[in-house]
Formats: C-alpha cells, sequence, structure tokens
C-alpha cells in the first residue's frame, strides 16, 4: 500500500491510498464549505448545493447523472456538515476512468431553475422527515444555543423558510466563495492507478480557477444554560448537553477521545454502567466533536421521561467524579483495545480509508494511515486522559432538553 | 472475485459450523444464531426472548455481570445481540487472533448463564426503553405494523413485545425458556475472515458437544390479515408503507423478484427514486425491499412525505407497481446487474457482513451461495425471464399502512 499526492497548478490536490490487492476503488471530493460558511440570509446553502451538484451540468442532465452512477455501479452519496461537504462514490476498478470523469464534472454544477425548484421541495421534505425523528430539533437547538453568533451555530438544513428564499444566484455566489480548486481535495483509495487518476483530473479540473477562500477561526465564546423544547408528541425525553473540547488542531485530542471512549462508549463505559446496564435510560453516549479552532464533547441520553430528572443528576456526578477523581488504568486499557480493534476492521473498508485520507486533508492537510492513527493511540497515556478531563470537564455544560417534559430543572 | 471456499462441520448434537475464510483480512467475525427466537414466546408474553438475550449477558459461567462485559472489551470484540424471529443472534467482529477466546465467552453466555433475579427488574427496564424508544420511531412503528398483518402471528411478530407483555414476565418464564430452547437442534455458527478452520472445529467441539439436544418446537400460526390500516399520529409527515406477495429466498422465482425489485428502487435512477423524488420532488426517502421469513415474503414499499402531498405519493408509488408489471427494459436490468456485482465484491471488504450473510443463507436455504454463485444467478437473468414472472406474478393485492394526520385511499386493497 503507497501514499501518492499530486497538486494541480490551480492548488487542487490529489491524494490517494494505493492498494494493487484491493477489489474495488473508492473516490470522493472534500471541500471545505459547511454551514459555517454561512449567513443567516442563505442558511441551508452548502446542503441544498450538496444535492444540486447531482443535478447536472452543461455535459448532462439530472437524469444522466443518475443513471451514469447506475451504470457504473457506483456506491456513491454526499453529505454536508458544518465545516465540510464530502461527495463519493466506491466502484469496481475497472470504471475508475468513468467515474472520476462524473465527479470532476459534477463539480461544477448547471444550477437550473427548474431542477433547482423541484430539489427545493426534497430538502423541505427532508427537514419535515428530521422535524419527526428524535431529538426532534434538539441537535440545532443545542448547536445554536452553545456557540450563540460563532458561525458553527447555524444549522446544516437551514429552515423551511430559509430554503424557500434561496434562489440559483445566491447558491452560485456561494459557490464562488468556497467551491476554488484550492479549498477542496480530491482523495482516492483501493486499486488505483495513479498516472491516469491525475491525467483525468487534470484534463476536467486544470482548468477551473483558483480565487480567494477565506474562514476565519474565530475562538467561540460558548455558552451554557438550560432550555426546554416541550413535545407532547415524544414517548422519550432526551437530553443533549454540549461542553467545550479539543479542536483539530490540538494536540490532546487523541487523549480526549479516549476520555469519551472511557465515559461515553457503548459498551463497558461508565455511562453504560450507570444508564444502560441499570435500565435507566435506553441510550447514552459521549463523544467528541472536532472543529477547526475549536471543540466539543457532546453528551446524549434518551430515557423515561420519568428518570430524566434523576438521569440529569447522575450525568452530573458521573462527569464530575470523572474529572475529580480520574479514571484507570485498567479502562484506559479496555478502551486502547476497543479502539485499536475499532480502527482495523475499518481500515479493511476501501471506502473508509478514502474517507480518512480526505477528513485528514480536510482537518490538517497530513496524513497518517489507519495503523499509524492506532499506534497513536496506543500511545496516549493514564496522565493525558485525566489531563484531557480536567482540561475538558463538562462542569458547566449547555443542556436541551426535548420530550413530554416541560418542568426539568438543571442538575 | 477472490477465491471462495465454504467449510462446514456438523456436529452430532445438531449444531453445524460454517466457515469461510477470507485470508487477505486480519479480522474475523463470528454469527451465532440459536432457535430461540420470539415465536417461540408465549403470545401473552411476547418479549420473552428478547427479555432472556438481555438476561444471559448479566453474567455466565465463571464471569459475574461486569466482568462479561469486561472480558469482552479486553478481548476488543464488537459485541452484539438481538432476537430475531425464529433465532436469538450473538456475534462479534475483532482481530482475528481473538475469535477463539470470544466463541469461549459466548460459550458461557449460552451454556451457563446465571439470569440473576436480583437483576431482573433493571433487564426489565432495558426491555421496557427498547419499547419507548422505537415508538419515538414513526417509519419502524408503520413498517412493524405492516409486517404483522402482512405475515400474521408469529412470523411478524415484533419481537419487543409490549410494555403489557414484558411487565408479565417473570425469572421462572426466562429461565423455562431458556432451558427449552437455548440448545444446539437448528443452531449454527457462521464464522468468517481469518482463521484456521481445524482450530475452530476444535474449539466449538469442546465448547457445545456435549450440550444435549431437544427437539425444534412447533408453532401454530395465525392468519395473516390483508388490506388498509391508518394509525393516527399528530406528525409532519405521513409515512406509507405498501406491501404485496414477494419471494422467499428459497423461491425457485428469488433472483427473478430480486430483479423486478431492483428496477424498482436499487439505485438512484430506479424508478421509485426517478418518479417520486426527482421528478415530482415528493419525498426525501422512497424504496421498495423484498423481506423473506421462512415460508412466506413481501414486498415493502415505504415512503415519507408531509401530509398535504401524500396521497399523491402513494398514488405515484402504486402508478409504479402497476406499470412494473408491463416489464423492464434491457438497459434497466444491466444497470441493476452491475450494481449487484459491485455490492458483492465491495461484501468480501468485511467479515461480519459474510458471517452474517452465510448464516442467514442456511437458515434459508440449507446452505451457502458463494458469491460467485449468486453472481452467476443474477447474469443468467433475461429480459424476458424477468418480464415473463411479472407477467405471471404482477404486483397487486396491495396492503397499505399509514401513520400520520389523515388517512390515504387505496382503490384496489382488499377491505379489512
Amino acid at each position: 500500500m503507497n501514499y501518492r499526492t499530486h497538486t494541480l497548478d490551480n492548488g487542487l490536490q490529489i491524494l490517494a491510498q494505493c492498494n494493487e490487492q484491493a477489489h474495488t476503488s473508492a473516490f470522493g471530493f472534500f471541500v471545505r464549505a459547511g454551514a459555517r460558511d454561512e449567513t443567516a440570509a442563505i442558511s441551508g446553502v452548502s446542503h441544498f448545493l450538496e444535492h444540486m451538484v447531482f443535478k447536472g451540468t452543461p455535459n448532462r442532465s439530472a437524469a444522466e447523472v443518475n443513471l451514469q452512477l447506475d451504470e457504473m455501479g457506483s456506491h456513491s452519496n454526499a453529505r454536508t456538515g458544518e465545516e465540510s461537504t464530502i461527495y463519493h462514490a466506491a466502484v469496481l476498478p475497472e470504471f475508475q476512468t468513468r467515474v472520476v470523469e462524473l465527479l470532476t464534472d459534477i463539480m461544477r454544477p448547471s444550477l437550473r431553475l427548474e431542477d433547482f425548484e423541484t430539489e427545493k421541495k426534497v430538502i423541505v421534505e427532508e427537514i419535515m422527515m428530521y422535524a419527526d425523528q428524535p431529538p426532534y430539533g434538539g441537535y440545532e437547538k443545542i448547536m445554536e444555543s452553545f456557540f450563540g453568533d460563532h458561525p458553527l451555530g447555524q444549522s446544516v438544513l437551514g429552515t423551511v423558510e430559509s430554503v424557500t428564499h434561496l434562489t440559483p444566484d445566491s447558491m452560485r455566489e456561494y459557490f464562488r466563495t468556497r467551491y476554488s480548486p484550492s479549498n477542496m481535495a480530491f482523495a482516492a483509495s483501493g486499486k488505483i492507478d495513479f498516472d491516469a487518476l491525475v491525467t483525468t483530473v487534470e484534463q476536467q479540473c486544470g482548468n477551473w480557477d483558483r480565487f480567494e477562500t477565506a474562514r476565519e477561526p474565530v475562538t467561540p465564546d460558548y455558552n451554557s444554560g438550560f432550555t426546554t423544547i416541550h413535545n407532547p408528541n415524544a414517548n422519550q425525553q432526551y437530553i443533549l448537553q454540549l461542553a467545550p473540547g479539543a479542536s483539530i488542531e490540538s494536540d490532546d485530542r487523541f487523549a480526549a477521545r479516549v476520555a469519551a471512549t472511557i465515559l461515553g462508549d457503548d459498551a463497558g463505559s461508565r455511562f453504560y454502567w450507570e444508564f444502560l446496564d441499570s435500565g435507566l435510560a435506553e441510550s447514552a453516549g459521549v463523544g467528541a466533536n472536532e472543529y477547526q479552532g475549536c471543540g466539543s464533547i457532546m453528551t446524549v441520553v434518551c430515557c423515561d421521561p420519568e428518570e430524566a430528572q434523576n438521569n440529569l443528576a447522575r450525568i452530573k456526578n458521573v462527569l464530575s467524579r470523572a474529572v475529580d477523581q480520574g479514571v484507570t488504568e485498567k479502562e484506559l486499557v479496555m478502551a486502547k483495545k476497543k479502539i485499536a480493534s475499532h480502527i482495523l476492521l475499518a481500515s479493511e473498508r476501501t471506502e473508509t480509508r478514502m474517507f480518512s485520507v480526505g477528513t485528514q486533508w480536510l482537518n490538517r492537510q497530513s496524513f497518517r494511515t489507519p495503523e499509524q492513527i492506532a499506534a497513536v493511540y496506543q500511545d496516549v497515556t493514564l496522565d493525558q486522559v485525566n489531563a484531557a478531563l480536567k482540561q475538558y470537564p463538562m462542569e458547566d455544560p449547555m443542556t436541551v432538553v426535548v420530550g413530554p417534559r416541560n418542568d426539568l430543572v438543571p442538575a | 472475485m477472490k477465491q471462495q471456499t465454504i467449510l462446514t462441520h456438523q456436529f452430532p448434537n445438531g449444531l453445524t459450523l460454517i466457515g469461510q475464510p477470507m485470508q487477505w483480512l486480519q479480522s474475523a467475525a463470528f454469527a451465532l444464531s440459536v432457535p430461540a427466537g420470539s415465536r417461540y414466546d408465549d403470545p401473552t408474553k411476547i418479549g420473552t426472548a428478547n427479555f432472556l438475550c438481555e438476561m444471559v449477558q448479566r453474567g455466565c459461567g465463571d464471569y459475574h455481570s461486569r466482568a462479561f462485559v469486561e472480558a469482552l472489551q479486553m478481548l476488543g470484540v464488537d459485541f452484539s445481540s438481538s432476537a430475531g424471529n425464529y433465532h436469538t443472534h450473538y456475534g462479534g467482529a475483532m482481530i482475528a487472533s481473538e475469535l477463539l477466546p470470544a466463541l469461549r465467552i459466548t460459550a458461557d453466555v449460552l451454556r451457563r448463564p446465571h439470569i440473576p433475579a436480583n437483576q431482573l427488574e433493571e433487564g426489565r427496564l432495558v426491555c421496557l426503553q427498547e419499547i419507548a424508544a422505537t415508538a419515538d420511531d414513526l417509519p419502524q412503528q408503520a413498517m412493524n405494523r405492516m409486517k404483522l398483518r402482512f405475515y400474521g402471528d408469529p412470523d411478524g411478530r415484533d419481537s419487543d413485545g409490549t410494555i403489557e407483555s414484558i411487565k408479565k414476565i417473570s425469572i421462572d418464564d426466562l429461565q423455562k425458556f431458556h432451558q427449552r430452547y437455548y440448545q444446539p437442534t437448528g443452531m449454527t455458527i457462521a464464522v468468517a475472515g481469518q482463521f484456521d478452520f481445524d482450530a475452530v472445529v476444535e474449539e466449538v467441539g469442546n465448547l457445545f458437544d456435549d450440550w444435549q439436544r431437544q427437539p425444534l418446537a412447533e408453532v401454530v400460526p395465525v392468519a395473516p390479515e390483508y388490506g388498509v390500516e391508518h394509525i393516527p399520529f399528530e406528525s409532519e409527515q405521513t409515512h406509507i408503507v405498501v406491501g404485496f406477495k414477494g419471494c422467499t429466498y428459497s423461491d425457485e422465482n428469488y433472483y427473478l423478484n430480486r430483479c423486478a425489485v431492483g428496477v424498482l428502487s436499487d439505485g438512484m435512477s430506479s424508478r421509485l427514486f426517478t418518479e417520486v423524488r426527482e421528478k415530482r420532488g415528493l419525498c426525501y426517502t422512497v424504496f421498495a425491499s423484498n423481506h423473506s421469513v421462512k415460508d412466506a415474503a413481501g414486498v415493502f414499499c415505504y415512503s415519507g412525505t408531509t401530509a398535504a402531498r401524500a396521497q399523491e405519493t402513494l398514488d405515484v408509488i402504486l402508478e409504479q407497481l402497476h406499470e412494473l408489471s408491463r416489464g423492464v427494459t434491457e438497459a434497466e436490468l444491466e444497470r441493476l446487474k452491475i450494481q449487484i456485482r459491485s455490492g458483492l465484491v465491495a461484501q468480501q471488504e468485511s467479515c461480519r457482513a459474510r458471517a452474517n450473510a452465510i448464516n442467514s443463507n442456511w437458515f434459508h436455504l440449507g446452505r451457502v451461495r458463494t458469491l460467485d454463485e449468486i453472481l452467476e444467478n443474477i447474469n443468467a437473468m433475461t429480459v424476458a425471464k424477468v418480464n415473463d414472472y411479472l407477467n405471471a406474478h404482477p404486483p397487486a393485492d396491495f396492503s397499505l399502512v399509514t401513520l400520520g394526520s389523515t388517512a390515504l385511499q387505496l382503490s384496489d386493497a382488499k377491505p379489512v
């Protein structure tokens, strides 16, 4: 397996982890464009644009894009987050040139009005679909409350109102601030003919104009507090908490993730014993989210509404006990075992390796193999984990509770 | 496609071990199915198999409750368990070297669980929480309701049971269920990934060979109840499930039906995605898939859409189902074949996916279809064959379950 890179004159980077033994190939565009790059007036545009990218170019209609992706038997999709938009496709190696030709073509979409208006309806349905799903807007609410005026508080989907007001022109304007070749990378993994890959991408993207893109990594003034979303139709109560965590740039992010695993993994963690083994909650977890210039630790508990008030106190107790007393060597060893196993299983999938290549570029413009990442985790010490817990103590979080209870109070 | 060898070993007590070496991986996975599924639950105590699946993991063999979970953690096993209809399933994926130790712990779960009375109420709470969480999953609720109506009981049974049934289950019920149904006849263990099959045979023999067999149980089925049902609920979207007769995995027409449903729903150029979502923007989610229990099968189509557009969505889905009976095209079938081939090749990258598929094959067919064989079957499909099948078995006699603020009209459904 070898890692190869090439940069076009306009700044577009091509990154590939090539594996001659693989039977599949995976490709993806990783764009630094997400909800944090939007203004309120165009809220939801990154995600809407992600949909519109599949709606055709001067060379292809929307139906042709779908047809050709299926003709290659591709497993393809896209996703939009706070900081990035990712377009990906996995195929049999024989389709390398065709799929690269298609993926590069659709990255310069036409944004035709008729397609735009039809797709707008799909997006509205997507917003409504999430409105019916737990935690019923709780995620958007807590991001907004926790990050306040910071752009990371902005919703990825936008609202029915903001999406309804979007136009192809406002989307084009947004495109011109984010989709510069210098602000995106093309990642690949599996059985790759790298030289052919470079040739195709050069042909297709070499004439893309480079332009300035900016994203100021402003440090947020994190907020704490307590908010209720009353939903009498819900059966369960959903508790969400956010507290400051490690950023993408910080060296203690690995230790912080190990700490999150010890506290809130779905098996054998402190939350597991407190909430799941006891039957006090249906699900309970702690996870670290890293962003450019800042980070957060999210706690989510879904439980019987009757237990919600007590569970708020239990969350606080579990977290403050960990900060005060630290975790044990045995917990560290178990967490490392689990992480090593998880990385190995994931790395056997070509698609996961491609995501790893692309995501590392988004995060730090660097690359480590899954094996090297596993080794970094193995080197994390107990002192580092306990220091991370003290550095990011989760003691004064933003809390959002969603469900049938409207009388819950902070613990 | 990589070379595929299926290895089997039959133990005298009825346990079958099936292995597919995937020596290119560094991991291994097992999938174990014991014929103790929810179909054997007392009809007044549905959820017993699921409750027991929770309780057997609260201490077993020499492990007390916490030691059991920690032992799996120390091996880095991603362990899973669930109660299905015929079987209760236990499985794990891990670094290859830990496969045999993981099987040893799992043998304790099956054969020597403590089922501790002092943890009964915690276990019950876990089951009740699962039921409450599913109640918040509206598409799942609509789908569960369709399966119960379409298959009848016990084939369409929801293994979780109900709040009422879970409250009735005693420690005695759980122990008796364990004694009667946890046994080797009809039990399968599938392993996939990197392993030495002889060593696995020896270890599984040590762990299970002396386990006494019992006959499989018979269950009296309750007839299905086709037709239309609306579940009133104040939601943003109306959740629509349309059902009609499908093909079981063992049916000789299985691949013909697979192709027909694939044209309907596989990929972004499929008919449902194109007509319902791409052309009309009626929904975000729309799909159809063939679902098979042992002796019956259904094709279930789902979409969720806001109330004002729900009737149109249903009408377009039905229009496409009728249209399908007029046949598929050469181009559609070619696209589908390549999609299926691509999916099969990708399955070689996951020992967990392969172990589960092997176990499912054994249940439905009594043997394993290799990926090559599946590919051969798919490649043998022609437009003429698929269209003959559709001509003889057009989608018809639709059942409908909707969940949302207003009921919808299904003109040709059988009345309830």
